[in-house]
């Protein structure tokens, strides 16, 4: 496979070093002289320099016939850009794009660039998973089935807590696919009864986030 | 053309310079700049000052869906990227033109190859450079002496 990853940052330099390693043949471009000249006496003749929004400088780098794109420089403009040229104008089949900023996510998938990784969102997910004081752990999102899996855990007084799966009034489209009780786990029927403590894993259509998680949480005080 | 509402985006001398000509032609005008201190480029000139004329500045990144919002992206009816990043030209105008469908958008780009790709996309690109190698050249032919005959 002909890899071209543009930016020779940690992630870019690592990248490359990992594919090369698996017999793929990699061009990286680097758009600063001084990162260049040190990430080329490891990587050699690998490692071209240049800016690599500019469309000449991805054509010399052999572009037409990469089989996959990898932007990580840390411009989420020219990350975009880069896999939008790739796709569209060189038509090369596969492109992965680092997001820096998450909120600027939304820009990637509005221009048709995607997988795009944000580093912060991975990271926000686990502290999530290790400290679930937010209540509602997104495990996964399956974005093109438009569905997700998130985790809650039950509290105390909440409608969830003493009533059975079946009696949660959960809206349509969401499901209990599984409870964490005492260290272990189980696939719920209908009759399962749920407690206060309890995880719960709902696999949902996306958009029922606030209905569903208002049955997990504690009842707001009555007004007054 | 009709009065309109144009959102300007970079306010450097380009930027502040296409700013204060809409203004002055009537349309209501919003700058969008990620630098405070730029609101002097629109203020350089004029007897009053850029906001007393009824613009607006707004201090944001053009990245930013919230500085577009806060700029008033969404009751644009046409849009000018002039930052000095050509590939944050070529990603904002595209927000503007797909997610915002404002009808005119009009972007800067400095490098003639993007330029003429994105221009062949569909965006309406205006390149400095091309038209500078273009003068430059009509004018060491000589051609620019007689350019009300150069068709």
């Amino acid at each position: 496979m002909y890899v071209l990853i543009v930016g020779a940052g940690k992630v870019g330099w690592n990248l490359a070093r990992e594919l090369i390693d698996k017999q793929n043949e990699v061009t990286v471009v680097e758009a600063s002289r001084r990162r260049y000249e040190v990430v080329e006496e490891e990587l050699e003749h690998n490692i071209q320099y240049g800016d690599g929004t500019e469309l000449w400088i991805l054509e010399r780098a052999g572009i037409e016939r990469a089989d996959l794109v990898i932007a990580v420089t840390g411009d989420d403009e020219d990350n975009i850009l880069i896999c939008q040229v790739a796709k569209e104008k060189y038509g090369v089949e596969r492109v992965v794009a680092r997001c820096n900023n998450p909120r600027n996510l939304q820009h990637f998938e509005l221009l048709g660039v995607k997988p795009a990784v944000s580093a912060t969102d991975l990271i926000m997910r686990l502290i999530e998973h290790e400290v679930p004081k937010y209540g509602l752990v997104h495990l996964l999102d399956l974005k093109e089935e438009r569905l997700e899996i998130i985790e809650m855990e039950v509290a105390e007084d909440s409608p969830a807590d003493g009533s059975e799966v079946q009696d949660l009034g959960l809206p349509e489209g969401a499901l209990v696919i599984s409870i964490l009780r005492d260290g272990g786990g189980f696939v719920p029927t209908g009759e399962s009864l749920i407690r206060a403590g309890d995880e719960v894993l709902l696999v949902l259509d996306i958009g029922l986030e606030e209905q569903v998680t208002d049955r997990f949480s504690a009842r707001a005080a009555p007004a007054g | 053309m009709a009065l309109v509402f144009v959102m300007i985006v970079g306010c450097g001398r380009v930027g502040s310079s296409v700013a204060k000509s809409m203004l002055s032609d009537g349309h209501e005008v919003s700058v969008l700049d990620e630098n405070p201190e730029a609101i002097a480029l629109l203020n350089r000139g004029q007897e009053q000052s850029w906001e007393d004329l009824g613009g607006s500045f707004t201090v944001g990144t053009a990245l930013e869906i919230d500085a577009l919002l806060a700029a008033g992206i969404e009751n644009a009816d046409a849009f000018v990227a002039s930052t000095d990043g050509d590939n944050t030209n070529l990603v904002i105008a595209q927000i503007a033109q797909r997610r915002f469908e404002i009808p005119k958008v009009v972007v800067r780009v400095l490098d003639p190859g993007r330029a003429k790709w994105y221009a062949e996309q569909g965006l309406q690109t205006i390149c400095p450079t091309q038209t500078a190698i273009e003068l430059l050249e009509r004018a060491v032919r000589g051609e620019h002496e007689r350019r009300g005959a150069v068709v």
